[in-house]
């Protein structure tokens, strides 16, 4: 007779001293866990529930500009600094930690409507409606001064002046060239008084301009007749060109895939596009109520925030139609410009009530130092939310959003305007010989064709 | 070189052969990590969803992969067994014997305690089976630490105790006495006297959901939870007084047998059963469920017990010989039933269905009032009228632990953080039902399903109930005259019989075909063509 039974001695399972760690045995067998599934749909419920009650997207305000803000731009050597100008020529540095002006930069006449900075994050460069294009040094930030009264104010480095009203300004990445559009799109040294090299195109105003992190010599642009153009440096026209039916306010480029932008448009859509292949939008993103003012994305390519008319901030992902997120608050008005911060924690908005406003781009994330446990439920958290957050419970939770009522209203006016017209296509092209009546895709639905 | 390279990739093609019956062996357990089927994508047709479902199912198919490998190699213990050879039978095999030959801790688990005053003993064991609760008829109720084999608290309440159960942990226990169930703490103070449920022949407690389940003399099951101490659920069962109630630890599922050979199932949202089973043409003696959900074993009183399949409600198995007072299931699925002094161990033999494994004949005064295998042990225990036993079957228990689900080894620290884990995931009670697979299924989208018209008229007589019990206001000067008072309660009875139309409605169509039908046949054979027909 073979004969075995269980028996286990203390010492194998519990632990020698008060100072190890209690030890722990593992049987993933699944007879052991009876519901599991339940068990887990409630621990996802629990998890969606959590996160709304820490939601709490908004960390502060930066005051002190007079007057609306124009246009922000990020350091890229320097993670706390943030340089912002408003429609009365004042330009100031932040310090986003203590949220108070770090250094300010007088001179301009009339509105600043572009900042830049370049990439070794020495010089800034801006210019506006006065004209006037002007190089600051950057002052670089030292320990020893933490004196938060002193607030100090430079000298321009330069000033180059242009016969016509300047709209936008980018530095290209790696080189020492930067661009700015008014009547032309003109590309500028720093050393030379005179643009290095000038492109016409019609007879409208360029609107905005960006370059490419991937290819330093390729930058797009928009113009008010409606277009977007591609350009090379190197050649002596546009690449590229795109007529869509309405204007495209501002332009970004995806740091990770630098072949795709994705352009904020007046219709309140913004358009991704394929920079090589321009017939028909990758994805149009579609959730906001008034023009899309700014666009600005994240270092990690996954997601862009955009600052629109209607008074609201929204972060969309890189690849789908609908904003994961909206920010707002009843005293932010028209937002005119987006910056994502480039450790892809922070969104930093600049609107028409003169204010800056820090917001966090994960509204329930926990700031600060996370031991690897907490991390570590954060994340399983976050994964069996996922898991179940296409079921009905989980996905009213996920989804609610406090949205103002302005625009509430309006998008259930859309609704119902888009519902009314689809109903009545479908029904057309049910009426109609098979082949005659074509339903456009949304994606080419607001481009009206492809130059060149 | 390069003929060296090929005679490494010929190599790798074939595997020695002990390699090969390792990875059938690795296939058999991934099965098992795989939780059922893969998706099918074919009918996918959205390009971006299939590829994330493909990835996903790829990560499934990786961990369970990786859950069979640490299964295979990485587990602490291994399962105890049994063997003989040659003309020698498992079930001749006396404990005895079987103390000579095992290893000291192991037989420090074979005992009988004596206790012939306080009459038959109910058991019961937490989860993690290192605290046993005793409870005598008489009144004694003792709760004991298995694993150093300490009393830590034994009273004395005086009157009948006919059910034991504990909660969610050591520190609480349920006591089904004469009048009332009471709740205790551990160290025997009252806590809670249950008086809403009556007097209680079965106590059973739902751990997922913390729901405190009870079938009363009258034969009316109630579901309370004890978090916030509401009464989930009082159902009239409507068959009469009941003994016999066990909980499916798969589903949550609370099976009454009743006197006329019917098992029934019952949720606590629901009035009517879930399932009726004619399984004997006598009374029901005994339930047990497997622990994988799927087998359940009744024994009636015509000396039969039946293995049924609860996918298909089939019986798969009799076992003829005997008729077994009480039941149970142990995790590796060793079925023990006992009768009179005589305590049999059946096994399930790789697919030829139950048969003799083990038994325990005891003295003759010792009558047997339950057996319950101890979980994560190979012994079962078996509490009798003159006391409790406690004996050695190998190859019943589980022998590897998961810390997190339950451990005999718990400090209080952890018992205290586990106790807030279990709140957490604490299930509604609607999560109960026959296939919890379903929770967190996509439904077919389906109109809203309508309830059975069983159902129905089970929660009508619910209504009709309230609105009889409904407490009149006494009226003063002159207006409490006892006909009004009578037209009033008949008006709340019919109001309450208003809100379910559906029944009326085809009360009133049976009723006008009926009659119809009546005319039809009154009338002489030359004017029946002209009998309305409908």
């Amino acid at each position: 007779m073979r004969i075995k039974t269980i028996s286990r001695s203390v010492d194998e399972f519990t632990r020698e001293r008060s100072q190890d760690l209690q030890r722990v045995f593992h049987n993933f067998d699944p007879s052991l866990r009876p519901m599991e599934k339940a068990v887990e749909y409630q621990r996802a419920l629990t998890a969606a529930k959590l996160e709304k009650i820490f939601a709490r997207p908004f960390v502060g305000a930066m005051d002190g500009h007079r007057d609306g803000i124009s246009c922000m731009a990020k350091n890229p050597n320097y993670l706390k600094g943030i340089f912002s100008a408003s429609m009365d020529g004042d330009i100031r540095l932040w310090d986003i930690a203590t949220r108070r002006t770090v250094c300010q930069f007088p001179g301009h006449q009339g509105a600043v409507r572009g900042l830049t900075v370049s990439t070794d994050g020495n010089v800034l460069v801006s210019c506006g409606t006065d004209c006037n294009v002007r190089l600051w040094s950057v002052p670089r930030p030292s320990l020893e001064d933490s004196d938060l009264s002193s607030e100090k104010s430079t000298e321009p480095s330069a000033v180059y002046t242009c016969k016509n009203a300047l709209l936008a300004v980018d530095h290209q990445f790696e080189g020492d060239l930067f661009a700015t559009a008014g009547a032309q799109l003109d590309i500028w040294n720093h050393n030379r008084s005179q643009p290095v090299q000038s492109f016409t195109s019609g007879s409208h105003s360029v609107i905005s301009v960006r370059f490419n992190p991937g290819e330093p010599d390729i930058l797009a642009t928009s113009s008010g007749d409606n277009h977007i153009s591609i350009y090379d440096i190197r050649m002596s026209s546009a690449a590229r060109k795109i007529l869509m039916r309405t204007k495209t306010n501002s332009i970004a480029w995806n740091p990770m895939e630098p072949m795709n932008f994705t352009a904020a448009n007046e219709d309140g859509n913004c358009y991704s596009f394929d920079g090589r292949k321009n017939e028909e939008a990758k994805c149009v993103h579609k959730d906001h109520v008034s023009a899309v003012m700014d666009i600005d994305f994240s270092p990690t390519g996954r997601e862009f925030v955009t600052g629109s008319y209607d008074r609201s901030v929204r972060i969309f992902p890189y690849n789908g139609g609908h904003s994961r997120e909206i920010y707002h608050t009843k005293r932010m008005q028209r937002v005119f410009c987006v910056k994502y911060s480039s450790d892809a924690t922070y969104v930093i908005s600049g609107s028409d009530d003169t204010n800056l406003r820090l917001w966090k781009a994960k509204a329930s994330e926990q700031l600060g130092v996370i031991l690897p446990r907490e991390q570590k439920k954060h994340e399983y958290n976050e994964a069996v939310k996922n898991r179940y957050k296409h079921l009905p419970e989980i996905k009213r939770i996920v989804r609610h959003r406090h949205l103002p009522k302005p625009i509430y209203k309006a998008k259930a006016e859309s609704r119902a305007m888009n519902d009314a017209k689809r109903r009545k296509d479908e029904r057309r092209k049910a009426h109609s010989a098979p082949g005659t009546v074509v339903t456009e895709s949304h994606r080419t639905r607001r481009i009206i064709k492809e130059v060149e | 070189m390069e003929v060296a390279l090929e005679d490494n990739n010929l190599m790798e093609k074939v595997l020695p052969p002990d390699e090969q019956e390792i990875d059938v062996e690795l296939e058999a357990k991934e099965k098992k990590y795989l939780r059922g089927e893969g998706a099918n994508l074919e009918s996918v047709k959205d390009k971006k969803l299939k590829t994330q479902l493909a990835s996903r199912e790829k990560l499934y198919g990786k961990s369970a992969k990786a859950a069979a490998k640490i299964e295979k190699w990485l587990l602490p213990a291994s399962a105890g067994y049994l063997e003989t050879d040659g003309l020698e039978k498992t079930w001749r095999i006396k404990q005895t014997d079987i103390a000579k030959e095992v290893d000291l801790l192991s037989s420090r688990n074979q005992y009988d305690i004596v206790l012939p005053d306080f009459g038959p003993y109910n058991l019961d064991f937490t989860a993690s089976g290192r605290h046993m609760l005793a409870g005598g008829r008489k009144g004694h109720l003792a709760l004991v630490d298995m694993m150093n084999m300490n009393l830590i608290k034994e009273i004395h309440v005086r009157e009948t105790v006919r059910d034991v159960a504990f909660l969610h942990n050591d520190q609480f226990f349920a006591a089904a006495q004469k009048k009332y169930s009471y709740i205790y703490a551990r160290d025997g103070t009252e806590i809670h006297c249950l008086k809403e449920r009556g007097p209680v022949a079965r106590l059973r407690f739902l751990k997922n959901h913390f729901l405190l389940a009870s079938v009363n003399k009258i034969g009316q099951l109630h579901y309370q939870d004890v978090t916030y101490g509401d009464m989930v659920a009082s159902i009239r069962t409507g068959k009469g007084r009941t003994d016999v109630m066990e909980v499916n630890p798969y589903n949550g599922v609370v099976a009454l047998g009743h006197s006329g050979g019917t098992v029934t199932m019952w949720k606590p949202t629901s009035q009517a059963p879930l399932v009726q089973m004619q399984c004997h043409p006598g009374p029901v003696s005994a339930v047990a469920f497997h622990p994988n959900g799927h087998l359940m074993a009744t024994s009636g009183k015509e000396r039969k017990v039946k293995i049924w399949d609860l996918r298909k409600f089939e019986e798969v198995q009799t076992i003829h010989g005997f008729h077994a007072k009480t039941l149970s299931f142990s995790q590796k699925g060793l079925l023990a039933a006992g009768t009179g002094s005589f305590v049999q161990i059946l096994g399930d033999s790789s697919g030829g269905g139950y048969s003799r494994y083990m038994s325990h004949p005891m003295v003759k005064g010792y009558q047997v009032e339950k057996v319950m295998f101890r979980p994560y042990e190979d012994v079962l225990g078996i509490g009798h009228s003159m006391g409790w036993s406690s004996v050695l079957i190998p190859g019943s228990g589980e022998p590897n632990f998961d810390s997190w689900v339950a451990n005999p080894f718990e400090t209080s620290k952890q018992r205290r953080e586990k106790e807030v884990h279990l709140l957490l995931d604490k299930l509604p009670p609607e999560t109960i039902m026959l296939d919890p697979s379903k929770i967190g299924a996509m439904r077919p989208s389906r109109r809203k399903e309508k309830p059975t018209r069983g159902e129905i008229e089970a929660e009508k007589e619910v209504a009709i109930e309230a609105a009889k019990s409904v407490e009149m206001k006494k009226k003063t000067k002159g207006r409490n005259k006892p006909s009004k008072r009578t037209k009033k309660k008949k008006e709340l009875v019919e109001n309450a019989k208003k809100t379910f139309p559906e029944l009326e409605e085809k009360n009133i169509a049976g009723k006008k075909r009926r009659i119809g039908e009546d005319a039809a046949a009154e009338l002489p054979t030359s004017l029946k063509r002209f009998a309305r027909k409908n």
